[in-house]
């Protein structure tokens, strides 16, 4: 079912240098710990899918690498440096974090992300309009650039943000749960726009709930639930034994299936276990 | 000859410095109080209005005829329960709407306290509740009018980054935008939009300079900026047909303005070709 892509073997050669470092990785919340001692390494170009139950720190590692929450412990490195130094990280928030009536047009969005480069005091220039044109038509969306974004599907959401993303040059991108609520073709659609987005080298870190989906699309699966469970190649942490640490009850295994009760979500994610 | 109605009130100086003033209130509230609809910053801005008076209650009492220093008094205080209120608020001890209300409140006793030991305190209290613009002096006009362009280059300059940080802060860290000198930075911005509107509509009605005209202007425009444009002609439409209506029907000037530009937002709100109300 799952085959290591060319380019994944390709680029893990090619290099040397993380792109990521996490380093004993503490997190807390007043007492809450939402994060322990987490270390783990990501190569450019490789796609990683996040996963672990309701509450597992998801959101919280993803605000630490973005540069918004700072940790309680540890440290976390963008190409060997303090993150706060990088412009290179792109952030697809949760789309029930965003205010859709915000009075703002699909490619005033995607401009924003050219706020770095176009710096304080000055206003777009042809180029940064013509970076924005091109990130629209790598995710289809040149033909919604007017309108207001609550005018668009789910689906159409999540790629604006990622032509945010491309337009901001992000090198790591980092997705909180794009394909949370959308249908399956544009779950389907997404997912092979992120294969386009690897191609171009870009390294991507995903937040999913989907093993099956995590499994087929992704290099290797983040396992987490507070602690690093596991990172590895999803043939390897798609075992029960392993899923078992991360989501304990919510784990059954039916006629060799693995089946994981998302309560919260209302839905049932099922994986057919690797042989 | 018919249009002498229009002119007549113009003869009087204290009615074009108060339509002036209130013009000037009008434009800078619809554009500072764009930022504070998107941000659900309205109970913010009633709290930071309210939180004023004993400042300036201070400044009557210390300065006694010369009003002029009383916009001084209201810049100061504003700017101070401004950031005070953003602080609070940071600490994360209480919800940031039960800090602010108790600090809304607390400070406006402390003001009806402070102008109640005047003997003329119920002519006082009422001019500083729900405004006073016909007796705006030119001097204070002067101040109105620099603070007013201060806002509004203010804004155009940083157009781009607040709008980053109203719709998403997240992105604005990754940008490595400061986001907490920005978000201050508009703190500053309203606190001396409130100081700025005190003459014309008074500490109680001032939210509804700052929020009405920009809610309205939010449910027809798509774009922030002309969100911003819509507000401001709103508002100011609202300030003069307010003025007017305050001049030959004699009632309270600020609270004729309020309510104009009140009906103008429920005349919207109900016949907005598309979310209007009796669209429905």
């Amino acid at each position: 079912m799952w085959k290591p892509s060319v380019a994944y073997l390709h680029t893990q050669h090619a290099h040397d240098q993380p792109i990521l470092d996490v380093l004993h990785l503490s997190f807390r919340y007043d007492s809450l710990t939402a994060l322990e001692n987490l270390t783990f390494h990501l190569h450019a170009g490789e796609r990683v899918a996040v996963v672990g139950p309701n509450g597992a720190g998801k959101t919280t590692l993803f605000k630490i690498v973005v540069g918004v929450l700072h940790p309680t412990e540890g440290q976390v490195k963008v190409y060997g440096s303090r993150p706060d130094g990088h412009v290179c990280i792109g952030y697809v928030p949760q789309r029930s974090q965003v205010d859709w009536r915000f009075p703002v047009s699909v490619a005033e969005v995607v401009m924003m992300g050219r706020l770095a480069q176009i710096g304080l005091f000055r206003w777009p220039q042809k180029q940064d309009w013509q970076i924005v044109h091109s990130a629209l038509e790598t995710v289809g969306l040149v033909d919604l650039a007017k309108r207001q974004i609550g005018e668009l599907s789910g689906g159409q959401q999540q790629r604006m943000f990622i032509a945010r993303a491309l337009a901001q040059e992000a090198e790591l991108m980092l997705m909180d749960e794009p394909l949370t609520g959308l249908d399956l073709p544009a779950q389907e659609s997404l997912l092979h726009l992120l294969g386009e987005l690897q191609q171009r080298g870009v390294t991507i870190m995903v937040a999913i709930h989907d093993l099956q989906q995590a499994a087929q699309h992704f290099d290797r699966i983040l396992l987490l639930n507070r602690r690093l469970i596991a990172f590895d190649i999803p043939e390897r942490v798609l075992q029960p034994h392993i899923l078992q640490r991360a989501y304990a009850g919510q784990l059954t295994i039916l006629d060799g299936q693995i089946v994981i009760d998302t309560c919260c979500q209302g839905d049932k994610h099922d994986v057919r276990l690797a042989a | 000859m018919t249009f002498d109605w229009l002119l007549e009130p113009l003869r009087y100086g204290f009615m074009v410095r108060g339509l002036i003033a209130s013009l000037l209130t009008a434009v800078v509230g619809a554009i500072i109080g764009s930022y504070m609809v998107l941000r659900g910053m309205a109970f913010f801005g009633d709290a930071l209005a309210h939180t004023i008076l004993p400042g300036v209650a201070i400044g009557y009492l210390v300065s006694g005829e010369k009003r002029e220093s009383l916009f001084w008094w209201a810049l100061g205080t504003a700017v101070l329960t401004s950031l005070g209120i953003g602080a609070i608020s940071r600490s994360g001890r209480l919800r940031e709407d039960t800090a602010i209300g108790i600090i809304f409140a607390g400070m406006f006793a402390l003001g009806i306290a402070i102008l109640s030991t005047v003997r003329s305190y119920a002519v006082d209290l009422s001019h500083f509740l729900f405004g006073d613009v016909l007796s705006v002096s030119t001097t204070t006009l002067i101040w109105m009018a620099i603070f007013s362009a201060l806002v509004l280059i203010v804004v155009f300059l940083f157009y781009k980054e607040f709008l980053v940080i109203s719709f998403d802060p997240v992105l604005a860290a990754t940008l490595r935008l400061p986001v907490s000198f920005f978000t201050h930075l508009l703190l500053v911005l309203i606190a001396i939009t409130v100081a700025i509107s005190l003459k014309a509509v008074g500490v109680a009605l001032m939210v509804a300079m700052l929020i009405t005209p920009a809610a309205t202007a939010y449910l027809l425009a798509r774009r922030l900026w002309i969100m911003m444009l819509t507000a401001a002609g709103l508002g100011s439409f609202a300030a003069i047909v307010g003025l007017y209506l305050s001049y030959y029907f004699n009632i309270a000037s600020g609270a004729s303005i309020v309510l104009t530009a009140t009906a103008i937002f429920l005349i919207v709100f109900l016949l907005h070709p598309k979310q209007g109300a009796l669209h429905k």
